[in-house]
């Protein structure tokens, strides 16, 4: 049988095969959380009162607020996605760019709240901190794990969607090409869903 | 063909001289498959190198009683550093990262893997945790003097640079993710036309069942070692017990992947076994199936075990039962492949190659190596062998004895077809008298040593081991002299070899099929596959 064109290492396009690859590497992100859950799942077990105390303490608006923002970007990179399998470049470029706005909102949200815990002294070897129980060291200890973890996706996943941007911009990525986007915007998602467990066990686990 | 220059000439020196770029920076900029599993096997066998030695200089220190060569401290982090490089370095990404980077495309028939670009990626993610695991050698108070298994509370409390070399080892994580990642989406999506899941060779069911432990398992070593480091920066207090943290779940968390782990050390050995065997008794392998599956079966079993790894840590009873138990079936995927191996031989024309040699070689060890560990899966006798010499001689028939010599067989297997030169074959063969005499005097008597008490990791020794520990360092030397011996062999053939024709061996897959060393773009013509593999054709095998 004789070789199609694609003989050079130069075109290989396999739509397919890039998905593919992308849901694998989501999987090894939700294994890499799966860990922390399992740490907390523990935790929460052995020291019920201090987690439920730290849920308490916990600003849940800021919580739910970010929340509410992390959804709707989850929403315009959808919209994104849609809008570029329909030849519509403008509407692309808007979408992205509000859902960059908003991860970085999200993030300057969380940069609020953990200044307030900061402030108030309660981050490792704070002297609130130190005045808890065991279980109210490990719960926050958690807390900064778990969300500074979370917020390093976020600032990965913006940097994402910014290249993303830039590549719609310089039709690098096309309404006939667009596997590209749509693996960052499965990414996006991924940080989404996390979040979306991460509000619950932290914030409403009172 | 896009270049006429290449498809014009069958290129006598293949993938070897082809390519954009000339010079250095053709191999290190180079997508290309094998050139990264070439720069993978130069990297490897210098670190190689280097841990032996270390392994060399703990050995010496056990020749003497008193006074130590070497200060304690000094021997801490000799036992780390060996453990780190060699697990980080060789072993984990071993065969995997060489020959499975070299030859899974050309085994089912594809031009190169489905991500060449984010191969390459991580043979940068390798080289920079590596050269970090060196930096934190020479900086900071000290390398660090934990073991390999970075241990809390110890790992968060000792003053040497510990945070480093956890980080390196993080970022060599990310590099065998991303290899794994790499092989599942080429298996399942670059097979030549007629390459059915049931026609492939059996070292690439050996790699794709590695790669689905190198995805699902590293990620928990990530999360643990960023943990640690954060334990470290901040105090975040998770493992310390003095917040409150819990020591124990650092050990799940650690060996739900180290265990997995040495899966993804020994499946890729056991699959070029799988190679080697039915070209050497020129007869089709027996059990394909069942060699396939159980690659599948380890791995899924091998994901349940870790608790075999903490029956003296204090966990459940229920919980020491059950793991113990898994840990004994375990033991039947393995003894399956051997089995089949054995029955492939019977009544095949055996020719003692030495690829072949070392193959038997492998089997022969890793049988004490597995045998050895169904011992001290049992509960009782575990109590007594944890922690002691008995481990590292069980762990070294597995892992040198398994993984390292399956590597030296798989570089005498395909080291005519990676570079196109043959190697002196007598001189692979006198190398192999001084490896299996030195190996098992080396480390037969750590299992005996052991049993009758000896401790691991201790810098000195007390008067009664002593005997043991001089036959053990001889036994080191030997072994370190044949290995001197093998690398010198091949290192003179790169230079002097006679060249090597397309299939020296009388090989039947497809690797065999294309020139030697394989063009760039591995076939002249894209192979078409018409029957399952290692069917070998009566005249060959005469």
């Amino acid at each position: 049988m004789s070789r199609p064109a694609s003989h050079s290492h130069a075109v290989h396009k396999d739509y397919q095969g890039a998905k593919l690859g992308m849901w694998i590497f989501l999987f090894t992100e939700l294994l890499l959380f799966g860990g922390l859950f399992i740490l907390y799942s523990t935790y929460r077990a052995i020291y019920p009162h201090d987690f439920h105390a730290g849920g308490q303490h916990l600003n849940a608006v800021i919580g739910i607020i970010n929340t509410v923002v992390l959804l709707t970007s989850s929403l315009t990179v959808a919209v994104a996605l849609s809008a570029i399998q329909k030849g519509s470049r403008r509407l692309t470029l808007q979408c992205l760019g509000a859902t960059i706005v908003l991860g970085i909102l999200f993030l300057a949200n969380k940069y609020v709240e953990w200044s307030e815990e900061i402030r108030r002294g309660i981050y490792p070897n704070g002297p609130e901190l130190e005045k808890l129980p065991n279980g109210g060291k490990i719960f926050y200890g958690l807390y900064y794990a778990m969300t500074g973890l979370h917020g390093l996706h976020v600032l990965a996943g913006v940097a994402v969607l910014a290249v993303m941007l830039a590549f719609v911009w310089k039709n690098r990525v096309t309404t006939t090409d667009y596997v590209k986007l749509e693996n960052a915007g499965l990414y996006w998602h991924l940080v989404d869903v996390i979040w979306i467990f991460l509000l619950p066990m932290l914030y409403l686990a009172a | 063909m896009t270049n006429p220059a290449v498809g014009a000439v069958p290129a006598a020196w293949g993938y070897l001289e082809q390519g954009k770029r000339k010079g250095i920076f053709g191999w290190l900029l180079s997508t290309d498959h094998k050139r990264i599993g070439v720069l993978y096997l130069a990297t490897m066998m210098t670190f190689f190198s280097v841990a032996v030695l270390i392994g060399v200089l703990m050995r010496i220190e056990q020749l003497t009683l008193d006074p130590p060569l070497f200060p304690a401290q000094t021997y801490n982090a000799f036992f780390t550093l060996h453990g780190v490089i060699m697990i980080f370095l060789f072993v984990l990404p071993g065969l995997s990262a060489v020959f499975g980077n070299f030859f899974l495309p050309i085994m089912i028939g594809a031009e190169d893997v489905a991500f060449p670009r984010l191969n390459l990626a991580s043979w940068y993610f390798f080289i920079s945790g590596a050269l970090l695991a060196v930096v934190a050698l020479f900086t900071g108070n000290g390398p660090p003097d934990t073991g390999w298994t970075f241990y809390a509370p110890f790992s968060i409390r000792t003053g040497t640079n510990v945070t480093l070399g956890v980080f390196a080892a993080f970022i060599l994580g990310f590099s065998s993710i991303l290899t794994g990642l790499n092989f599942i989406t080429t298996v399942h999506r670059m097979r030549a036309p007629g390459m059915h899941w049931h026609r492939m060779p059996l070292f690439v069911w050996s790699l794709y069942a590695t790669a689905w432990i190198q995805v699902l398992a590293t990620p928990i070593l990530g999360i643990t070692l960023l943990l640690v480091i954060a334990e470290r920066l901040f105090g975040i207090g998770v493992f310390d017990p003095a917040k409150g943290g819990d020591p124990i779940l650092y050990q799940h968390l650690f060996w739900i992947y180290s265990h997995p782990a040495v899966y993804i050390m020994i499946v890729p050995a056991m699959g070029a076994i799988s190679e080697i065997i039915p070209t050497f008794a020129h007869r089709t392998i027996f059990g394909y199936r069942a060699i396939a599956y159980s690659s599948m079966a380890i791995a899924a079993l091998g994901s349940l075990v870790w608790g075999h790894h903490m029956f003296t840590s204090g966990m459940a009873d229920q919980a020491n039962v059950i793991f113990s138990l898994l840990t004994f079936l375990v033991a039947v995927p393995s003894s399956i492949k051997v089995f089949n191996w054995t029955a492939t031989l019977y009544k095949g024309s055996i020719e003692l190659k030495p690829a072949m040699l070392y193959a038997l070689t492998f089997i022969f060890l890793f049988a004490i190596g597995g045998l050895t560990g169904v011992i001290q899966g049992a509960l009782n006798v575990n109590v007594h062998l944890h922690d002691t010499y008995w481990i590292v001689g069980h762990f070294h028939y597995v892992m040198f004895g398994g993984t390292g010599v399956g590597f030296l067989a798989a570089l005498l297997y395909w080291f005519p077809k990676m570079f196109g030169k043959m190697y002196n074959q007598k001189m692979a063969i006198v190398a192999w008298f001084p490896i299996f005499v030195g190996f098992n005097m080396f480390y037969f008597t750590m299992l005996v040593l052991g049993y009758m008490g000896m401790p691991r990791r201790y810098f000195t020794h007390l008067p009664q081991y002593h005997e043991a520990h001089v036959i053990s360092s001889i036994g080191a030397f030997i072994m370190a002299f044949g290995l001197l011996l093998f690398f010198g062999n091949l290192l003179v053939a790169l230079w002097k070899g006679k060249k090597a024709g397309a299939d020296p061996w009388g090989g039947v897959t497809l690797e065999w099929r294309t020139s030697s060393p394989p063009p760039m773009e591995n076939f002249e013509t894209l192979p078409e596959i018409h029957e399952r593999p290692y069917v070998f054709n009566p005249e060959i095998a005469r």
